[in-house]
């Protein structure tokens, strides 16, 4: 049941990109290697490169979120694949055409990669055991972001970034901030931060937003937001989903704001030259003091054009698999 | 008919017997062990050299499907799976479409389940209506359909009051009552174990209080109430040690264990395995423990199957929308096996799990192989191997974590009322 890391074939290579738990940490590095010159500013047509010509991208979102399907369109194109944009809506109410019922048939269409985003935690790795037992194993599946799950190609490019601007992984202390219980970033970020060998990785948030056993992660469980930020040299902010913000697990935005916000106050209590990050859409004044997000220290527009870049790399590493 | 079960090792846990000896059954009732009666004349002979000779096994919670969700599985099929695992009683929950609340649903069941190669089937009535916790029913109707315990199946009762007056009124008839120990409140949205391997997943947990803290209310109101309380599929080392403080304060309480629980933990999701969604949870591997040590104790009374069949759709789905359960009935004896042999206990003890016991929690006459007792009979062989395929399985339910398992321990035949309802010799 547990045998083999499903995302690896059997040469050790990325097969599909589901999670970064367990993803050795030489596939790591060598996504981030591979997104640097993807990264560098090009203009016109150079912009387009021809490593995923005549191959067919499905963005198999089940649940909505235009800027990541979007990221992830760019990305494609910009490989010079053909993009094919699927919001699925659906309920477990609603019973209609069953997840796999649509991978079969999306399948038979020749498709070479599924991007997929969904509400069910595991949901991309039932898709990828799936192709594998109906003989579909050339089509490749990124996983674009699973329940509370993972969202692995936010973690490699949050990694890029740290990379870009602190080189070395080996001294970090790396503070994470907010909703942990419900965030997939943030395990995603957990794992890329301990195989990348990071020797301090904390999360801050209230006992309400974090799940038990948290600290078997390998990290260190800090409730108090001024002990957890003291000394880091990266600051991970997580945006907080409305429908967390009022009820038994916090009572009121302006509360989370006035214990875990990220103000300059606080801030400055890390490292002078830390970094802050957010996967976006930030909630300014709630997770996020606008002082913040607007200062030199905020990282998180270059977060968005490496973001590009890393779900490049990851793209065309599948792709010649 | 007159049978000899020749040369096998008899076993009946209830008396503590194990000789190699011969069984002597005739017009449906074990008439002797050891020396044949005078003048008995056999008209058949079962060769059990090599195997064991049991009490037909009595399976504490075994769903059949029916009425209501005949296509997951039927009682015909579910009836196969029975008598190819050597089980030959086994209680029902009410958990059907519509539940087991009213007379004549029972009487239907019991109805459609008479048949000589069929287990003997004990429904467990509802305890409220529709199993919503709200009005109770009418118990004293239902147990002369045939119940012989009232449960909620996985429903609780959330409103105490509620539960309160069930235990009322089952303790002024003498029916026991079944109770799942979770609260609704605290595992909501859960579908796996508030552990490590949640916390990895991201899958919601249940965490372990939402089984304590219902243990804690049942357990007072069952001492208030003095009504016979069984809880069923208990799942951690915490909920095990409030059972065995209430019954050392003199609070009558008894508890099951599933086969999953006592082999299976939380590692075993691996990457969203659905075959490994159960309700209750799997939990840690050191409340497994726990649980293995409890049943081999006695604090444990029982082992069953919760034998649930679940269809392809119901489990080729991701984890957390996939039903939880598993089948379990051609599981039960070579699980109990395996467990007893983990554990190095005496066959017998391991074999009082899934017979004498779980009888004596029914308050049926069954699970023993006294004279005078319907023959209801296992001869297995304990050392065949018995290898989980999705073909081998006769019940219609192809769903369980142990797929592809080789284990140890097969059903040669199986005896209900002297008749024989499965014979595996072939195999």
């Amino acid at each position: 049941m547990t045998a083999m890391n499903p995302q690896l074939n059997k040469n050790g290579e990325l097969q599909h990109l589901l999670t970064i738990d367990g993803l050795p940490r030489e596939i790591i590095t060598a996504i981030l290697d591979r997104a640097v010159p993807f990264a560098q500013p090009v203009k016109g047509e150079a912009k387009k490169l021809p490593l995923l010509r005549g191959k067919s991208v499905f963005n198999l979102f089940f649940e909505n979120s235009t800027r990541t399907r979007t990221t992830f369109e760019i990305a494609a194109k910009r490989l010079s694949a053909d993009v094919i944009n699927l919001n699925i809506n659906t309920s477990s109410t609603t019973k209609g055409e069953t997840l796999l019922d649509t991978v079969d048939n999306l399948a038979a269409m020749q498709a070479d990669m599924f991007v997929v985003r969904h509400a069910s935690s595991g949901a991309p790795h039932l898709i990828a055991q799936h192709l594998a037992a109906t003989g579909s194993n050339h089509i490749h599946v990124v996983n674009a972001g699973d329940g509370r799950h993972a969202h692995p190609t936010q973690g490699l490019l949050d990694m890029y970034t740290i990379r870009h601007y602190k080189k070395d992984f080996s001294n970090l202390t790396v503070a994470i901030i907010g909703d942990i219980l419900h965030s997939r970033v943030a395990r995603s970020q957990i794992h890329a931060l301990t195989t990348l060998g990071v020797p301090e990785v904390r999360v801050i948030a209230p006992k309400t937003l974090l799940p038990g056993g948290v600290e078997r992660m390998g990290v260190k469980v800090f409730n108090d937001i001024n002990e957890g930020l003291r000394g880091a040299d990266v600051v991970m902010t997580l945006r907080l989903q409305s429908e967390r913000m009022l009820g038994a697990l916090l009572p009121s935005p302006q509360e989370f704001f006035k214990s875990y916000g990220l103000t300059a106050e606080r801030l400055a209590l890390a490292k002078p030259d830390a970094i802050v990050l957010h996967p976006g859409p930030m909630n300014r004044g709630v997770e996020i003091d606008s002082a913040v997000a607007d200062s030199r220290q905020a990282v998180i527009l270059p977060q968005v054009t490496f973001g590009i870049a890393v779900r490049m790399a990851v793209m065309s590493m599948l792709a010649e698999k | 008919m007159k049978l000899q079960i020749r040369n096998g090792r008899v076993i009946d846990p209830a008396s503590n017997f194990d000789k190699q000896t011969d069984l002597y059954i005739a017009a449906g009732k074990i008439v002797a062990i050891g020396e044949a009666p005078k003048g008995f004349e056999s008209a058949a002979t079962i060769d059990a050299a090599g195997c064991v000779v049991c009490p037909g096994l009595v399976d504490l919670a075994a769903r059949l499907r029916e009425p209501g969700f005949e296509y997951k599985a039927t009682l015909e099929s579910e009836m196969a799976a029975a008598a190819a695992g050597g089980v030959t009683s086994l209680a029902c929950p009410p958990d059907t479409d519509p539940p087991l609340d009213e007379p004549g649903l029972v009487e239907m069941l019991k109805h459609r389940a008479r048949h000589p190669e069929f287990a003997h089937v004990y429904p467990v009535g509802a305890l409220t209506l529709g199993l919503q916790g709200e009005r109770i029913t009418e118990m004293a109707e239902l147990a002369e359909a045939g119940c012989i315990a009232f449960s909620q199946a996985s429903c609780a009762i959330v409103d105490t009051q509620v539960m309160l007056r069930a235990m009322q009124y089952a303790a002024t008839f003498g029916y026991s009552v079944w109770l799942p120990p979770v609260d609704p409140h605290l595992a909501r949205n859960g579908v796996a174990h508030d552990g490590e391997v949640a916390a990895r997943l991201g899958l919601v947990g249940i965490p372990v209080v939402a089984e304590t803290v219902a243990l804690s209310t049942m357990l007072q109101l069952a001492r208030e109430t003095g009504v016979r309380l069984h809880v069923r599929r208990i799942s951690s080392a915490a909920g095990l040690e409030m059972i065995e403080g209430a019954r050392a304060a003199g609070i009558a309480v008894t508890c099951d264990v599933s086969i999953h629980h006592l082999h299976l933990c939380e590692n075993d999701i691996g990457y969203f395995d659905p075959l490994a969604r159960f309700d209750p949870p799997l939990r840690a591997q050191r409340d497994m423990q726990a649980l293995r040590k409890g049943l081999a104790s006695g604090a444990v009374n029982a082992l069953c199957s919760d034998h649930t069949p679940v269809d392809d759709d119901g489990k080729q789905v991701p984890f957390a929308e996939a039903e939880p359960g598993g089948t379990g009935l051609e599981l039960l004896l070579p699980l109990t096996l395996k467990w007893g042999r983990e554990m190095k206990l005496p066959l017998a003890r391991a074999l009082a799990r899934i017979t004498a016991n779980p009888a004596a929690i029914l308050g049926i006459d069954a699970g023993s192989l006294k004279v005078g007792a319907a023959a209801d009979v296992c001869v297995f062989d304990p050392e065949a191997g018995n290898r989980i395929t999705r073909e081998g399985l006769k019940s219609q339910g192809k769903n369980t974590p142990f797929l592809g398992h080789e284990l140890q321990g097969r059903v040669r035949y199986t005896l209900i009322d002297g008749h024989l309802a499965y014979d595996g010799s072939w195999n």
